[in-house]
């Protein structure tokens, strides 16, 4: 149970993104959702990555013993940068929209439907 | 020569260039029986008003058909469907997720069961 | 000694010049437009001609394997590793190639064409360097071997794509465009993630040929597939997760959407390596099959009746291109469904997928081709209202030739490459299920249907006053639109080589999942 909990948490993160995505009508809601997804989707990298009793692969003065392969932790890193890239661009978009919209609610940014 | 143009699907096939040979064989020949029709077309004169009797013609502006007067007839017939599917498309940010999680959940559906 | 060593790196090469290119634009921009717009426009063609070389290469010698940071590029599996390839390799087979070459042709047409439609607006250096990253998106999600890396550069292309939409603010709209784009792809993109997260924990390895060798297709493989078909499914426009194409498409400036018919059909080439390459045999091909079936023809049959009520040129081609998605899906799944029966996938599985997969590059060029007409519409007139518009036949003659050719072709119209690729499509599917090929028909005329309409109320009419203005489009933008109009007339009229040249590879390459593996990991 206890070595799942990372999982289980990771799974409630997405989960509550995606509820978020679904039940707010604010477009900055929407997008942290969004980022709650990301920061689900990262803790489930990292947790995969781990290993019991592995050290870090750094080789200068390492210690005895088995060194992890840091795929996962280079993944999660790579996965940070593009959403940082991404939240910056959603959030220019929704600030654009408020200024000519002037308003940031879902319910009312419909000029394009039909 | 000609196998290599031909496109085989199969069951059947089909040759571009046999068409195209066919249908120019065919233009010709229209051309031809064009050709052969009335001669005395004179632009510039009175033949080429649109009334015989002289009546003012109108703008032409008027007399274009716009696109919002096209297919009326097939979306007034096809009321029920268009009046259910258009109000779908309703532009929320919030529903566009919800389709696309939605399906999501189907699918998961299908293939948990069918497995 | 120079051309080895090009001959040798075309895979990398193939992305870093864009890449390069890219993020040198605005540098050069500094000089002048002039000097940018040469420098774009030579580093497209340079793209362009990697990718044709590079095709050659994958059609005459099979799948080209490149891992980045080895001694050699064939060196997938280091000596020490344990027998896991743990570098970035890239894995061209014909498929890769294919659409490669594809998107590249289509890069090229949208960047001559960009010379002019862009060239009154401000702020056209972060433009070409978009549109160049958005090409480095394409181009690495078909060529890479790795499931990581497949997830990078999708999200590349929906940054870059979003970012185009949104390009002209035009009051907002564009941006509204661009955010449901962007935050769509971007969940999408993180659902991938997590479906290749649960792929790594199982399998310990991010290589498509490795995972396509060891999946088993336990509970979790099933969420990751329904992930990432779903998720991919969604990026490419299949209804009823379309809501996206239109609004985005519409608002993007017509170039962009030109390219964005692209992008999304990197995404459904995804769908397709997913199913193929990735789980093959082991997934359960009549259920999947018949999935990808269905968003097939809702796909179809959804987005032809939406086109017709519209007013808007560009949202209704828009919904057309979600229509002519449906038939690469409905051919490829038709493929899929008797993929594990031989007899059947000889008799006419085969033929289904080519179909699918030629009207792929079929719509790319005709689809892209419509786009740019209605840019090049815009661009004189200043309205994309079919309402308002009338008349044009009469002093925009080219652009009315590059608009019939377009829409003959996607109505499938002979002697037109449209035409050429769903009568595969028509035919195979018929023997698989007579009622889905008459579907497929129907929407082909409601298409045509469509089309006339937009013909009619655009060019057809009176010379209306308001347009008395109105002069024939610009010379660089007539070369964009006659290159693309040039290969529907050249692939309509000669399909078998078409097929036998690039499809033919592509399907089997798609089919043969051992031959995949084998090209990274050796031996059979």
């Amino acid at each position: 149970m206890f070595f799942n909990l990372p999982f289980i948490v990771a799974a409630l993160l997405v989960i509550l993104g995606i509820i978020t995505m679904l039940i707010k009508r604010n477009l900055i809601k929407m997008i942290m959702g969004l980022s709650l997804v990301e920061a689900g989707v990262n803790l489930l990298l990292v947790s995969l990555g781990y290993r019991a009793g592995g050290i870090a692969p750094i080789f200068t003065n390492a210690p005895a013993g088995v060194m992890v392969m840091p795929t996962v932790q280079a993944m999660t890193l790579t996965n940070i940068v593009i959403g940082i890239a991404t939240t910056a661009l959603l959030l220019s978009f929704v600030m654009v929209i408020y200024r000519m919209y002037g308003t940031a609610n879902a319910n009312k940014v419909r000029k394009l439907r039909g | 020569m000609l196998d290599t143009y031909t496109l085989q699907t199969g069951t059947g096939f089909w040759d571009p260039v046999v068409w195209i040979v066919v249908f120019l064989v065919a233009f010709l020949i229209a051309l031809a029986i064009w050709l052969l029709g009335e001669k005395d077309y004179r632009r510039g004169t009175q033949q080429v008003k649109p009334f015989l009797s002289g009546n003012v013609e109108p703008e032409k502006a008027d007399v274009h058909m716009r696109a919002g007067n096209l297919y009326w007839g097939f979306t007034e017939a096809m009321k029920g469907y268009y009046s259910r599917l258009v109000p779908l498309h309703t532009g929320v940010l919030n529903d566009y997720v919800l389709w696309f999680l939605g399906v999501m959940a189907l699918v998961f559906v299908i293939v948990g069961v069918a497995a | 000694m120079m051309q080895e060593i090009i001959l040798q790196n075309l895979p990398a090469l193939l992305l870093a010049v864009p890449m390069l290119g890219a993020f040198a634009t605005p540098l050069i921009g500094r000089a002048g437009g002039g000097a940018r717009n040469l420098w774009t426009v030579a580093v497209m063609l340079a793209t362009l001609a990697i990718a044709i070389v590079l095709t050659a290469q994958v059609l005459s010698s099979g799948t080209v394997v490149y891992t980045f940071g080895a001694g050699a590029a064939d060196l997938t599996v280091p000596a020490d590793s344990g027998g896991i390839p743990v570098r970035i390799i890239f894995t061209v087979d014909a498929m890769g190639a294919f659409m490669t070459l594809s998107a590249s042709i289509v890069g090229l047409g949208v960047m001559l064409y960009s010379l002019s439609s862009a060239s009154r607006s401000t702020g056209q250096n972060g433009y070409y360097a978009l549109l160049l990253l958005l090409v480095v998106g394409i181009l690495g999600m078909v060529c890479t071997g790795d499931m990581f890396n497949f997830f990078v550069f999708l999200e590349i292309n929906s940054l870059a794509g979003a970012a185009l939409v949104a390009y002209r603010v035009d009051k907002g709209v564009a941006v509204e465009g661009g955010l449901k784009y962007a935050v769509l792809s971007t969940l999408g993109g993180l659902l991938v993630l997590f479906a290749i997260a649960l792929l790594y924990g199982q399998y310990d390895a991010l290589n498509i040929a490795v995972l396509a060798s060891r999946i088993q297709f336990t509970p979790l493989d099933q969420i990751a597939l329904v992930m990432l078909l779903v998720a991919l499914a969604m990026k490419a426009g299949a209804v009823p997760m379309h809501f996206w194409t239109p609004d985005a498409y519409s608002m993007a400036p017509s170039a962009i959407t030109a390219l964005l018919v692209v992008a999304s059909q990197a995404s459904l080439y995804g769908v397709f390596r997913v199913v193929f390459t990735l789980y093959g045999l082991t997934l359960n091909y009549v259920t999947i099959g018949w999935i990808i079936i269905i968003l097939g023809v809702l796909s179809m049959f959804v987005g032809v009746t939406m086109a017709i009520p519209q007013k808007d040129v560009k949202r209704l081609m828009a919904y057309h291109a979600v229509s002519q998605t449906g038939y690469m899906l409905l051919g490829v799944g038709v493929g899929l469904a008797v993929l594990g029966n031989p007899q059947l996938l000889d008799s006419y599985g085969v033929i289904a997928m080519e179909g699918g997969i030629f009207h792929i590059i079929n719509h790319a060029m005709y689809k892209g081709l419509l786009f740019l007409t209605a840019g090049a519409i815009f661009y004189r007139t200043g309205t994309r209202n079919l309402n308002q518009l009338g008349g044009l036949g009469h002093s925009m003659k080219w652009t009315m030739v590059f608009f019939i050719i377009g829409a003959l072709a996607i109505a499938g119209i002979p002697p037109f490459n449209g035409f050429a690729s769903k009568l595969m499509i028509y035919e195979s599917v018929f023997l698989f299920n007579p009622l889905l090929a008459i579907i497929a028909m129907v929407v082909s005329i409601l298409t045509l249907a469509s089309f006339v309409k937009v013909f009619h109320s655009i060019f057809m009419g009176p010379r209306l006053p308001e347009y008395a203005e109105v002069r024939e489009a610009p010379t660089p933008m007539l070369i964009g639109m006659g290159l693309l109009s040039l290969l529907v007339v050249l692939f309509g009229i000669f399909p078998q080589e078409v097929v036998d040249i690039l499809i033919t590879p592509a399907a089997s390459a798609l089919i043969d999942q051992g031959g995949y593996i084998a090209s990274v990991l050796g031996g059979a």
